[in-house]
């Protein structure tokens, strides 16, 4: 009889399950979140080496056609260009003429493009909206402008559908040698490809002013290419500023020439290195979070590393090298590597504790360059047409003066583009093979996105839960306190009871209003004339506490202690909160991956500690006072200006920190249209307020 | 019927536009297939089916994909002997080979063994930049004369070639820009051996460029300063600027009654004369560097996507006047306004969903009212799977007009999993729109006309044609679904009606136990008089309350022994993996 009692009682075992978890709520969000912590510290040893996806670009098969003749020729264009430098006046325009007319030489077609710079706006309303020509050009200034020299190789017998971008920046007023060698090289590929018969795709050799900036005159050209304005466009590309005293000049265009869809787009930079080997810098993030296909970075890695001999790096986080715990981290991982492998030989999880630092450097920088939503080079612009595209960034052992030193360069550095530009050309179809979502741990490791979801889940994992949680306890509170007042009670008391989550989830939804007002608010301080950052940023802090007191006042102040229930409404508030916070995090993974995985491993905690801290201090006991003690540290922390100080003090020492510095950061996030800044606004500090007010709850 | 498979682009700008070499032989990538029908209209499109499959047949060439609806159209402006029987189609992807090549060339007499198609030396012609081979049928039934009447087929080889010093010599002679100088042995490979035996009449034509003639006209006036060497109008064959190897049959000079602008001069060489022993070998020999530009439409026209992603973007056709054009007579100036006639013929796959509505016309950077522009235009929208968009336009831009500019905006399609080609992810062709200047013709004026008569190459050129264009083909990027989906898909599927019906059938099964269960357990704590009528009523229902127990005993026996069973697997495992992993 006892057991078909017990089989009474039983209930579908999803929901035994739910309430398993539900009752278990504390113990749940301890386990997922170490987990979760824990999984983040693991990804440098669970990456992956990378591997080329896509068959048909086969690098390095074929052997490179690049001889020292073009280099030669290279180093001719090289040399005239640095004479010009040495007389500085008139050196822009004829610069110009001097690059178009070595690219007319080589058979291609040249033509120049004229832009206006585009001064930093912040719409408030254009975050993720596409480029529109119409909107911008109105707001460009007209006195400046930059040229870029555009030329195009028609492929001999391909039919110019597609074609691939090189791109180099240069800055015609002051280049150095740095920029005529990033020349060099592009011209010495250039001239090589004008004459190979295997060119299925056309070139083209995009010749940035970036006077203005690189990001600039590549984003320009981009719009121009993709979204001609057909009726204005006269007023920008046929004035006569300028006649050319040199007779070439007046025979080039000004009207875009077009090629077909673009493949891949590669920028070419030279740094003044200072290390002991020849090294390229692959930067490869764009706007918000996105990256090239795995395929593009694996093909200029293997090719410069196997064929050429540089040695290739991804962004690092330097100081992450050096850290403490970081090496004891890989030291305890890499133990525990062995003990595994002692299990089982095949399981190589084995990591040795410099590759172990080396890897977390990486894709820390790497998290951290995708979650700020801007892009690190001019590559940046091409994302935005769906065109994968990186930045290579050559850096040499010795100063370029010397000549032999210079022409080995030049003949690595353009056999490795060549490598690149021809294993493209094989593609018939776009990237797509490869991975989109990944973060690298080293130039030749990634861990995809199958991998760093789980760390993400598993911090996330115990938000509903703990709402879920800490809803059904206040109401199986409720029946308790209403019972002893059933008596008497009414029917309108049950249907308030029954919502009661209403009030607070009016508080929570007035926050985030308030948030998007906070995020508005820069835009109307950025006008105010001649103001420095830190009076900027006090202001906005300023205006953001008077508006928020302004709102409480408003909205929430009147009814808010009507139906009043002190002892349960702090629990559904934060119920509400850690919902609301949820979603934003889901929302916000979607959009920038990395911003949600930073976000939610700063505010996670926060969120699911934050309880009174009247009722710790009234518990007396130790656990509550830990609580109070890590409630106030990480309340501390997770305030977004908070989080930005204490992050560049431990970067850069805490010596040379300006208030104004959270200004310009934040004004360089809505600059570049990152949905970080969105994110900022209206998912992590309105969740912050609350957990405040939730910790300064009068219970 | 003309089909033409080509491989490359013609570079308008390079090499000419206005000539009726370029005009009539200048053909979009791939193939493209046009066919009139001399047949009732309801069994045109069943003609259409047969012909595409009967030279995809003899071709080797997958033109039966020109079968389906969605691929040809029937335009009735743009061409010329339109009465709705005509179907043009065009596969902008075809690769073209020698196997292409082959039975081209078997159409003629004596195959690639003798006359002048023993020049067909497959790498050196498909090395070239641009190559297109032609194919042209006409039933020529003009005259009641039995004679006249039959089929005559028409094959044009077109091939733009680089001369091999200048491949194979890296030299960069950027100081001394000379033209490559060539032979027919050093292009092809090659020489003439003679002529085929059965041919009639096998000639080889050198014609050079009236700009060039211009060029070479004034060079020559310079010198005539220095040296009294007067012009000789019977050919220049051994002038300061070039050399020509073979001694010329005949020199035709181009006559233009209009303006005593420079002409073109065509050498004829007879190849009769030549033989094994002696082959034919033209070559050219430069001797000074000349600069010349070719005739070019009136308008260069240029085709481009606009807009990135995948959700929308926008054609746009911009037709820009070349210098030459300028000059030209507007000898066609109807009602004291002075037009330019262009007619444009486009076809849209109909998973590129056009919206004609958005026609934007611009002229000279100025928007400029449809009806203003637009003489005459006839739009068939597509039909989902079963028929492209056709745009067929009739234009007349006003003279003085620098540039015009049409863009129409479209959404993209999905396309069923199995409707995607092999290389889905490249993208999809637009094919090349096709531009019209009816206003001008591509001809040639001989003056001297027995000789004429007797050379079809010739005679074609003095045929009066308009000049035609084409753009480029656009490639479209699409979204593809991954490839590997079906299997995901399979799984997901599988999973969702694996999870639906078992908790269906848990549900169907387990209501009424639970029911039982509840008002048991309800029974058992005493409730209410109504639940304890109830539950005895679901008991009398039912019949046996004593089920119960039975039940649930073998239940819980079962669950021990399956746990032990998977402990035991489990174990089993584990230890496989020890000591064999």
């Amino acid at each position: 009889m006892a057991e078909t009692e017990v089989s009474k009682k039983r209930k579908r075992p999803i929901v035994r399950l739910a309430v398993l978890l539900l009752s278990h709520s504390v113990l749940v969000s301890v386990i997922c979140c170490t987990a979760g912590v824990f999984g983040l510290l693991l990804l440098p040893v669970l990456a992956k080496n990378t591997y080329i996806s896509e068959n048909a670009l086969m690098p390095g098969s074929a052997s490179s056609m690049l001889s020292n003749q073009e280099v030669s020729e290279a180093n001719k264009l090289i040399k005239e260009l640095n004479n010009l430098h040495s007389n500085p006046l008139g050196a822009t325009t004829e610069s110009h003429g001097i690059i178009a007319k070595y690219m007319s030489n080589l058979g291609a077609q040249v033509n120049n493009h004229k832009f206006h710079p585009q001064l930093n706006q912040f719409h408030p309303l254009h975050f993720f909206s596409g480029p529109d020509s119409g909107v911008m050009q109105e707001n460009s200034t007209r006195s400046l402008y930059g040229i870029n020299t555009v030329g195009i190789i028609r492929a001999p017998r391909g039919d110019g559908k597609e074609a691939i971008v090189l791109v180099t920046p240069y800055n015609a007023v002051k280049g150095g040698v740095r920029e005529t060698l990033s020349l060099g090289i592009a011209y010495s590929v250039f001239s090589l490809l004008t004459r190979v018969t295997w060119l299925a795709k056309d070139i083209i050799w995009l010749v940035a002013d970036s006077q203005y900036g690189e990001y600039a005159p590549v984003a320009a050209w981009l719009r121009d290419y993709h979204t001609p304005a057909f009726s204005n466009l006269d007023s920008l590309n046929t004035e006569t500023c300028h006649v050319g005293n040199n007779n070439f000049e007046s025979k080039i265009s000004y009207g875009i020439r077009r090629s077909g869809t673009m493949a891949a787009a590669l920028v070419l930079g030279v740094a003044y290195g200072n290390e002991n080997e020849d090294t390229l810098g692959i930067y490869a993030e764009a706007s918000n979070g996105q990256m090239p296909n795995l395929d593009l970075i694996n093909i200029v890695h293997y090719l410069a590393v196997h064929r050429q001999g540089l040695r290739v790096k991804v962004e690092q986080f330097h100081w992450l090298l050096n850290s403490k715990w970081v090496k004891s981290l890989g030291e305890v991982f890499e133990s525990l590597g062995k003990m595994v492998k002692t299990l089982n030989p095949d399981w190589k999880l084995g990591i040795s504790a410099a590759d172990y630092v080396e890897g977390a450097a990486t894709l820390a920088s790497s998290l951290y360059h995708q979650a700020l939503g801007v892009p690190t080079g001019p590559h940046g612009a091409f994302r935005d047409y769906q065109v994968d595209a990186i930045t290579l960034e050559f850096s040499l052992r010795i100063s370029f003066d010397r000549l032999d030193r210079r022409n080995d360069f030049l003949l690595h550095g353009g056999r490795l583009i060549e490598g690149v530009i021809r294993s493209v050309n094989n593609l018939l179809e776009k990237f797509h093979q490869s991975f989109f979502l990944y973060l690298l741990t080293s130039p030749s490791k990634f861990v995809s996105v199958g991998v760093y979801m789980i760390a993400f889940a598993l911090l996330v994992a115990p938000l509903p839960v703990v709402a879920a949680s800490l809803y059904a306890k206040t109401l199986d509170l409720n029946p308790t306190s209403e019972k002893d007042k059933s008596a008497t009670s009414n029917e309108l008391g049950s249907v308030l009871q029954s919502w009661k989550w209403l009030n607070s989830v009016k508080t929570v939804f007035v926050v985030h209003f308030w948030g998007a007002t906070v995020s508005l608010l820069p835009y109307f301080i950025s006008q105010i004339p001649d103001s420095d950052p830190t009076t900027n940023f006090s202001v906005w802090i300023l205006l953001s506490i008077l508006s928020l007191e302004i709102l409480r006042w408003i909205l929430v102040s009147p009814s808010s202690h009507i139906y009043g229930l002190p002892q349960g409404e702090w629990a559904i508030l934060k119920s509400a909160t850690i919902s609301s916070f949820f979603i934003g995090l889901g929302l916000m993974s979607v959009i920038n991956f990395a911003t949600a995985e930073i976000g939610a491993l700063l505010m996670v905690p926060m969120a699911l500690m934050a309880h009174p801290l009247k009722l710790d201090v009234r518990g007396q006991s130790l656990r509550s006072i830990l609580r109070m003690i890590c409630n106030l540290v990480l309340g501390v922390i997770s305030f977004p200006p908070a989080t930005f100080f204490v992050f560049k003090g431990v970067i850069e020492g805490f010596s040379g920190i300006k208030a104004g510095d959270f200004w310009n950061w934040v004004e360089s996030l809505w600059a570049w249209n990152s949905a970080t800044y969105l994110y900022i606004g209206m998912v992590h500090l309105p969740c912050w307020v609350l957990c405040v007010q939730i910790l300064l709850h009068p219970c | 019927m003309e089909l033409s498979f080509t491989q490359g682009r013609w570079r308008y700008e390079q090499w000419g536009g206005f000539d009726p070499l370029s005009s009539n032989n200048a053909k979009p990538p791939g193939v493209e297939l046009w066919a009139v029908f001399d047949v009732p209209q309801s069994l045109v499109d069943v003609y259409w089916r047969n012909l595409t499959h009967t030279l995809s047949g003899l071709f080797c060439a997958s033109i039966n994909f020109l079968e389906s609806s969605t691929t040809y159209s029937a335009p009735e402006l743009t061409f010329k002997p339109s009465f709705g029987n005509l179907r043009y189609g065009t596969l902008p992807r075809e690769a073209v080979c020698t196997e292409n090549l082959t039975p081209w060339l078997k159409l003629l007499p004596c195959r690639d063994k003798a006359g002048l198609s023993a020049l067909m030396d497959r790498p050196s012609i498909y090395r070239g930049f641009y190559h297109s081979q032609r194919l042209r049928l006409t039933s020529s039934e003009s005259g009641s004369d039995e004679v006249d009447s039959g089929i005559g087929l028409e094959q044009t080889l077109t091939v733009v070639l680089q001369p091999s010093s200048w491949r194979t010599g890296k030299t960069y002679s950027v100081e001394t820009n000379i033209q490559p100088s060539w032979s027919i042995s050093s292009i092809f490979g090659r020489n003439i051996p003679g002529k085929c035996v059965i041919a009639k009449s096998s000639n080889v034509y050198l014609h050079l460029d009236n700009g060039l003639v211009g060029e070479l006209k004034n060079l020559e006036r310079e010198n005539a300063k220095y040296v009294a060497n007067t012009f000789e109008s019977e050919g220049f064959q051994s002038n300061h600027a070039f050399k020509i190897s073979v001694t010329p049959d005949k020199v035709f000079e181009e006559v233009d009654y209009l303006h005593g602008k420079s002409t073109s001069v065509i050498y004829g060489f007879s190849v009769e004369k030549y033989s094994d022993s002696q082959p034919f070998d033209l070559g050219l020999t430069w001797k000074i560097p000349v600069v010349w530009s070719c005739q070019q439409a009136p308008l260069h026209a240029s085709r481009f996507l606009m807009g990135s992603g995948n959700e929308r973007g926008a054609i746009a056709i911009s037709l820009e006047s070349t210098e030459s054009s300028e000059g030209l007579p507007t000898s066609h100036i109807i009602d004291g306004r002075c037009e330019l006639r262009v007619d444009i013929f486009q076809v849209v796959p109909w998973y590129i969903k056009v919206y004609f509505h958005t026609l934007q016309v611009f002229v000279d950077k100025q928007p400029r009212a449809m009806a203003d522009v637009v003489d005459k235009i006839r739009v068939s929208p597509s039909k989902d799977k079963v028929s492209p968009g056709v745009m067929e336009m009739i234009l007349k831009l006003p003279c003085g007009s620098k540039s015009a500019a049409f863009s129409l905006e479209f959404d993209k399609g999905f396309l069923h999993i199995d409707e995607y080609p092999p290389d889905a992810n490249q993208g999809f062709d637009i094919p090349s729109a096709l531009i019209s200047f009816p206003s001008f013709n591509a001809r040639m004026n001989f003056s001297e006309d027995e000789f004429l008569n007797n050379s079809p190459i010739l005679s074609k050129f003095q045929e009066t044609s308009p000049v035609l264009s084409y753009t480029e083909v656009l490639l479209i990027p699409l979204t593809t679904p991954d490839f590997s989906m079906p299997y995901n898909v399979i799984t997901i599927t599988c999973t969702v009606f694996a999870l639906y019906f078992g908790s269906l059938l848990n549900v169907l099964r387990r209501r009424v136990d639970e029911e039982e269960r509840i008002l048991r357990s309800r029974a058992g704590r005493k409730a209410g008089w109504i639940s304890q009528l109830l539950s005895r009523l679901s008991a009398k229902l039912r019949g046996r309350p004593q089920e119960q127990p039975t039940s649930s005993l073998p239940y819980s026996f079962i669950s021990f022994r399956l746990v032990l069973k998977i402990l035991l697997v489990a174990s089993i495992a584990v230890t496989w993996q020890y000591y064999f992993g």
